[in-house]
């Protein structure tokens, strides 16, 4: 390892290491060129987190670009992250610790393109964190290629023949398009073009954490920086560039500040004592309740289905929860996505006396049909011996087959006539227990209960449980 | 205590928070959506963050940034969103942060449709993402399962410093089944590497850079290392009446539950079926395959795809028995029925 050439004794910020040991090599300096804006903005930052008292309190996100390698130089608690996505993790990190300083720092290409969708975002939430957004118009670190800051008409290794408007667009404007949000209480924009210049972005950058401190949410400061390797210019030429050129594409100055005027962001609660979590989650922490009876060999695979609304899904669950509280084992299975908000709906249920294997029905013993289709549908799957209950007058002539039992009861219409055609799948629960009588009618009515919103529903449905429940007995002794 | 009947999504996000998952970041995709959703109304709540991101790439880097700072994190998705996670889960591995994604696949290619299929396989199992990574792949087959581990999701995530993925079909995220919840949740303290913004964890970096092509290959034989003890330490597999089987079926995820209907049937049939369900997917139960040849003649995968795991049973029996393979996709599943016809014609050539 060499010796140090020199090494800084005076003047150097506090929360910049002693030496820089997470690098290779040339441990006493830092990996940017002469005259890269990089070294002052960092060393502007270093001194605002000094002045300001926070270096334990930071977390420091470096981006994917020249500045990569922050965490070479920052005594600070650091994150490396993907290209664009620093916003993002930022908010994060913030949103974790709420009483850290969380700082993004972005170049052009990784903010205002590949990060074009977070940075927008974090901003538009009012994310309480603060950016650096170093703009120097050009992808450094990858070897000069346009960045959407690029000025129009300028050379690049992408645009060899000039950035053309009609090609590539315009230099995007990121500070005045943050500007337009809500979110935002602090932006402005700063240049490194001349020393006056380099202190205004001291006291912006400054500001922009103060923001941060205080809890006044998302802060940025786009800073104007000199590129001197890729701009092909010495760096005095380049600082003149920053400073009479890209300062006419981008005008200087605070575009947002509501540091006055802005509330704070209300911190998060205190969280509950643990033991609390199982009640706050809604789980059921009594002991279970003892099986109440087993039935043996009981197998009833179930298919249910009929137009979305006709209420296919909750009478499936009905069965279900019912089936569990009787000590049974149960599963539901949905159809699901589109089907559920206009077309058909359908679910599968399993009731049994043992584990259920597969909750997919395909060859159900039981098919409750809300309307034809549905019933021609699946009565072919019905497996010999079943049963079929359909909603309707009659069963269609085409529609019987031997050694299954199909039943046509008009169920909805049975509903209406006690206050709603919606409770047509409540009566055909009643009927379906009156035929095929596997659970009690004290377990239907406790998951009625837990699964009916209000009373005026509940009582409509007891009543048509009884009324299909009556209906079926009163069909079948006429039969017997 | 007492069983609630829950669906598959809820009981996963339940299941999580209780291991003491205090972050989620997502964006909707069906069919996973009832797990945001949960988040949304339970997180908040016990003092976690829930968070609707503005893509899948923002989301899987603010786990990445919750992870940074100790927090047990999660994201769900679907296929596409996963494949949108890719350069963010390879991020995580190459960090070394735990978190949890939650992959309630759909079908594909493209835009495919919400049905269940088992297509995202190769992308969740073999690595989606860039660079020589790997993720424990844990696939559960009930409500139940989606609880217990998602919950046991976490702790691997913590032990091994890596992103764990729970890969479930849209049938087993969608249906509902008695479950019952662990009794006590956990929250345990951030771990040591972690930067949590004060003087203790100054020193700590989080980064997956390294420049130096030595310094990069100490990491990567450092990860693979690790992948090695997954393999040897944390294998889930679960047998079903292999122990004299001549036809021994391998399925996961709601295939596996078909299959115990078909091997039940084969059995009545007088054929001595048994099933090989690998519970997690990586690792994969190699061993346990080739142990289920000491009275398999025959080795028969059912994937709802085109097949997709059926090469790791291959590659697990190296030739020593033939492997049949049935799949359906599309977002059809294959019928207990159908398997059983297929099996049979299968063992008539035996």
């Amino acid at each position: 390892m060499s010796e140090p050439l020199y090494t800084l004794k005076c003047g150097k910020a506090g929360c910049f290491y002693p030496e820089y040991e997470r690098k290779a090599d040339l441990k006493d300096q830092t990996h940017y060129c002469p005259g890269c804006g990089h070294g002052i903005t960092h060393k502007l930052m270093a001194e605002a987190i000094d002045e300001l008292g926070i270096q334990d309190r930071v977390i420091l996100v470096s981006p994917v670009g020249c500045s990569v390698f922050l965490y070479y130089y920052f005594d600070v608690g650091n994150v490396q992250v993907a290209h664009g996505r620093a916003s993002a993790v930022a908010t994060a990190l913030k949103r974790a610790r709420p009483e850290a300083i969380v700082i993004s720092y972005q170049g052009d290409g990784d903010l205002a393109a590949i990060g074009s969708a977070e940075i927008l975002h974090s901003a538009n939430r009012g994310e309480n964190i603060t950016v650096l957004f170093v703009n120097n118009g050009i992808y450094g670190m990858t070897g000069g290629q346009m960045a959407p800051t690029t000025p129009v008409g300028a050379k690049t290794t992408t645009t060899p023949r000039g950035r053309n408007v009609w090609n590539d667009g315009y230099p995007l404007h990121i500070s005045e398009v943050l500007s337009s949000l809500e979110g935002p209480s602090f932006i402005e924009r700063v240049a490194l073009g001349n020393p006056k210049q380099i202190l205004q972005a001291k006291k912006a950058i400054r500001k922009a954490l103060e923001a941060q401190i205080k809890g006044l949410g998302f802060s940025l400061v786009e800073v104007l920086s000199p590129c001197p390797t890729i701009w092909k210019m010495d760096p005095v030429e380049a600082q003149r560039y920053v400073r009479e050129e890209m300062t006419r594409i981008y005008p200087l100055g605070a575009k947002r500040d509501r540091l006055a005027e802005a509330a704070p962001r209300p911190l998060p609660e205190a969280p509950p004592p643990l033991e609390e979590i199982p009640r706050l989650l809604k789980i059921d922490t009594r002991p279970s309740p003892p099986s109440a009876r087993h039935l043996e060999g009981l197998e009833d695979r179930i298919k249910i289905a009929g137009f979305g609304g006709q209420g296919v899904l909750l009478l499936g669950q009905l069965i279900a929860e019912a089936g569990m509280d009787d000590g049974l084992e149960v599963s539901w299975l949905p159809s699901y996505g589109p089907e559920m908000r206009s077309g058909t709906s359908n679910c599968h249920v399993r009731l049994a006396s043992k584990p259920v294997d597969s909750p997919l029905v395909t060859r159900p013993n039981i098919l409750l049909a809300m309307n034809e289709p549905s019933l021609r549908k699946f009565l072919p799957d019905v497996a010999d011996g079943g049963l079929v209950l359909y909603n309707g007058q009659h069963v269609p002539e085409d529609c019987h087959r031997p050694g299954v039992r199909v039943l046509a009861m008009p169920f909805a219409e049975m509903a209406d006539s006690i206050g709603s055609a919606k409770a047509g799948n409540i009566v055909m629960l009643g009927a379906l227990m009156a035929l095929h009588p596997v659970l009690p009618d004290e377990k239907i009515d406790g998951a009625l209960k837990r699964l009916v919103k209000t009373e005026r529903w509940l009582e409509l449905d007891r009543a048509a449980f009884a009324c299909g429940k009556n209906a079926a007995l009163e069909l079948e002794s006429c039969h017997a | 205590m007492a069983k609630q009947l829950v669906k598959g999504n809820e009981a996963l996000m339940k299941g999580a928070i209780l291991a003491g998952c205090r972050a989620f970041y997502g964006y909707p995709i069906t069919p996973a959506n009832e797990i945001a959703e949960a988040a949304a109304a339970y997180l908040p709540p016990v003092g976690g963050v829930f968070l609707q991101a503005e893509s899948e790439v923002a989301a899987i880097n603010m786990v990445f940034g919750a992870a940074s700072a100790g927090v047990r994190a999660m994201t769900a998705s679907s296929g596409p969103g996963i494949s949108l996670m890719g350069e963010g889960i390879s991020y995580l591995a190459g960090a070394e942060l735990p978190c949890v994604i939650a992959d309630i696949t759909r079908g594909g290619p493209g835009l495919g449709n919400i049905a269940p299929e088992q297509s995202d396989y190769f992308q969740v199992v073999k690595g989606g993402g860039h660079g020589s990574y790997r993720t424990l792949v844990l696939a559960p087959a009930s409500a139940q399962e989606m609880c217990d581990l998602t919950f046991d999701a976490f702790e691997l995530a913590a032990h091994y410093r890596n992103p764990v993925i729970v890969m479930a079909d849209g049938f087993i995220g969608q249906m509902m089944e008695p479950v019952e919840f662990p009794r006590e949740a956990k929250l345990p303290p951030p771990p040591e590497w972690a930067v949590l913004g004060d003087a203790r964890t100054r020193p700590n970096l989080i980064t997956s850079i390294y420049l130096e092509p030595d310094a990069l290959e100490a990491h990567i034989r450092k990860l693979d290392a690790k992948y090695q003890r997954m393999q040897r330490e944390s294998v889930r597999c679960e047998n079903y009446m292999t122990e004299d089987a001549e036809l021994v079926f391998v399925g996961y995820g709601i295939v596996s539950r078909v299959l115990k209907s078909a091997v039940n049937r084969l059995r009545n049939e007088g054929i001595r079926a048994g099933l090989v369900r690998p519970v997690t997917l990586f690792p994969f139960p190699t061993e346990q395959i080739r142990a289920a040849a000491r009275t398999a003649q025959t080795f028969f995968v059912v994937e709802m795809s085109t097949g997709q795991m059926v090469e790791d049973v291959r590659l697990a029996l190296a030739g020593m028995r033939p492997v049949e393979f049935y799949g359906r996709c599309g977002g059809n599943s294959p019928s207990a029925e159908e398997i059983v016809e297929k099996a049979m014609e299968v063992m008539a050539h035996v």
